[in-house]
């Protein structure tokens, strides 16, 4: 099984993981911000901020998400001549790319988180809020102090769920250039014909790698931490 | 409730329909009276392998059916399919495809998994880059440009590792993202192989604005890819592209598919005078 040695020695397996790794964390945090807000849109009482979050789940959501990371790199980049990094840095290349990508990816799951947590939001009964308005708290501290504490108890198994699709999602980043795990893939089974079905397995295993503690954390701690009511 | 039963029932349909079209697909070259035959290409390379609505066109297309029709299988016989680089391997080994033209290099690493016969063109690395670029002559110039590739394609690594270390490489999924990239300025050059560069240089669309600078660096040699240990299909294959050298009709399919681009081939390679042997 030399492949699997060559897997570490000569095409930096475990780098392409780590790019995987990073792209998914710095996007999960990215799309935790955005949904959050987003969230918060689509629960106000203001008419004009449910209608843009609401538009914005729904365009986001029902686009696939290769076309947004293409349309951050050929659209916002080429056409628009958007760049997120330094143009005469001689990494540039690399930077701009994995920056777009975790825009592209954190526009494209803020959508999902937002649902998330609206589905959290959902959770916190009514009286909640009420009391919160009856103690003379306005819109903002309501959310702040009450319900969004109590929602994002009640989301925790949803976003979880967004985190697993997140980081198998990355994969969508090698069509522009990231250098994340399907993209080495790629290239190992240009190099190793002979053993493509290795090669494949060895990194569907590091997705599960990846992907079952995840699973297995938010669940426990969906439970640890829900509201008892 | 009845709206359930019809929606169960349409899903059944449709799956049903998947099923028998899965089982139409899975003819190859080898079922029935033998008198059709399934050869995969490329589907997105201009000049070699191009799928225009039901047209198909270019290099790879034309040698394919000429070995086609020299094997005893009429025009309207040969189905084609798209064997996009990374399941080559896998369409020869399950039967789906009996050949392959589909700019198939013939390497080591290939030959563990598959048969070549041929090589019918032998190709080479080279770039492209804007028409009225002057400075990158080759690619040792490449030193801190911008160079694209796709991913999985181990060509624009070989220029950073042998010839410009401080290249910056950029990928795509497809040439046509890289093309589009050079055109807007935003890369300096794309490299692979020079009849793959020559296609898309001469597209309609194209036409005038990039060159391929001309100055191969590597020697890929195009076979015809076969199942493993298919030496008869081997034979009968390279007989058919001796005939074809021999005739002239390869010199024909050439200059009507890669001349146009004003892409010279090597001249001490081009036309392949003998083939592989086959094993």
């Amino acid at each position: 099984m030399d492949v699997i040695s060559e897997f570490f020695s000569e095409y930096d397996g475990l780098g392409a993981f780590k790019t995987t790794i990073y792209l998914t964390v710095v996007s999960a945090l990215f799309a935790l911000l955005i949904g959050t807000v987003v969230a918060v849109m689509r629960v106000s009482p203001i008419r004009v901020l449910q209608v843009i979050g609401t538009l914005y789940v729904n365009i986001v959501r029902n686009t696939p998400l290769t076309l947004v990371i293409v349309f951050c790199n050929l659209g916002l980049f080429l056409q628009l001549g958007v760049s997120l990094a330094n143009k005469d840095s001689n990494t540039f290349i690399t930077d701009n790319n994995f920056r777009l990508a975790v825009l592209g990816l954190s526009v494209y799951h803020a959508a999902f988180v937002a649902e998330a947590i609206r589905s959290g939001v959902n959770t916190v009964p009514l009286g909640q809020a009420e009391a919160a308005r009856a103690i003379g708290l306005p819109f903002l501290k309501t959310l702040r102090y009450v319900v969004l504490p109590q929602a994002f108890r009640g989301a925790i198994a949803p976003l979880g769920n967004v985190l697993i699709a997140l980081t198998k999602n990355s994969t969508v980043a090698s069509v522009i250039g990231v250098t994340e795990a399907s993209a080495v893939m790629k290239v190992m089974m240009e190099n190793r014909p002979d053993v493509i079905f290795v090669v494949f397995g060895i990194f569907a295993i590091g997705f599960v790698i990846l992907t079952l503690p995840v699973g297995i954390l938010f669940t426990s701690m969906s439970k640890r931490l829900a509201v008892k009511r | 409730m009845r709206q359930r039963i019809i929606a169960a029932l349409g899903i059944t349909v449709l799956a049903a329909t998947g099923l028998t079209a899965c089982g139409d697909d899975g003819a190859g070259g080898s079922g029935g009276s033998g008198d059709k035959i399934t050869i995969g290409i490329k589907y997105d390379q201009p000049g070699l392998g191009l799928k225009e609505g039901s047209n198909y066109t270019g290099l790879d297309v034309d040698v394919a059916k000429y070995v086609a029709k020299e094997m005893g299988y009429e025009e309207g016989n040969i189905e084609f399919k798209e064997s996009p680089s990374a399941q080559r391997e896998t369409l020869l080994g399950n039967d789906q495809v009996k050949m392959i033209f589909a700019t198939y290099s013939i390497t080591d690493a290939r030959k563990e998994k598959v048969s070549f016969a041929g090589p019918y063109l032998v190709a080479g690395q080279d770039l492209l880059v804007r028409a009225d670029n002057t400075d990158i002559t080759g690619p040792d110039a490449l030193n801190g440009k911008k160079l694209c590739s796709v991913t999985g394609s181990t060509s624009a690594q070989k220029v950073k590792d042998k010839f410009a270390k401080t290249v910056q490489l950029q990928e795509y999924d497809t040439y046509s993202k890289c093309v589009e990239a050079l055109g807007a300025g935003a890369i300096d050059a794309v490299t692979t192989d020079n009849t793959i560069l020559a296609g898309f240089a001469s597209q309609a669309a194209n036409q005038g604005k990039f060159k391929v600078v001309g100055e191969t660096f590597s020697e890929e040699r195009y076979g015809v890819g076969l199942k493993k240990g298919d030496t008869e299909t081997c034979t009968k294959v390279n007989d058919a592209l001796k005939k074809m050298v021999d005739s002239g009709e390869w010199q024909k399919a050439v200059d009507k598919n890669v001349g146009p681009s004003g892409l010279k081939l090597d001249a001490a390679t081009n036309p392949p005078k003998s083939f592989d042997a086959c094993a």
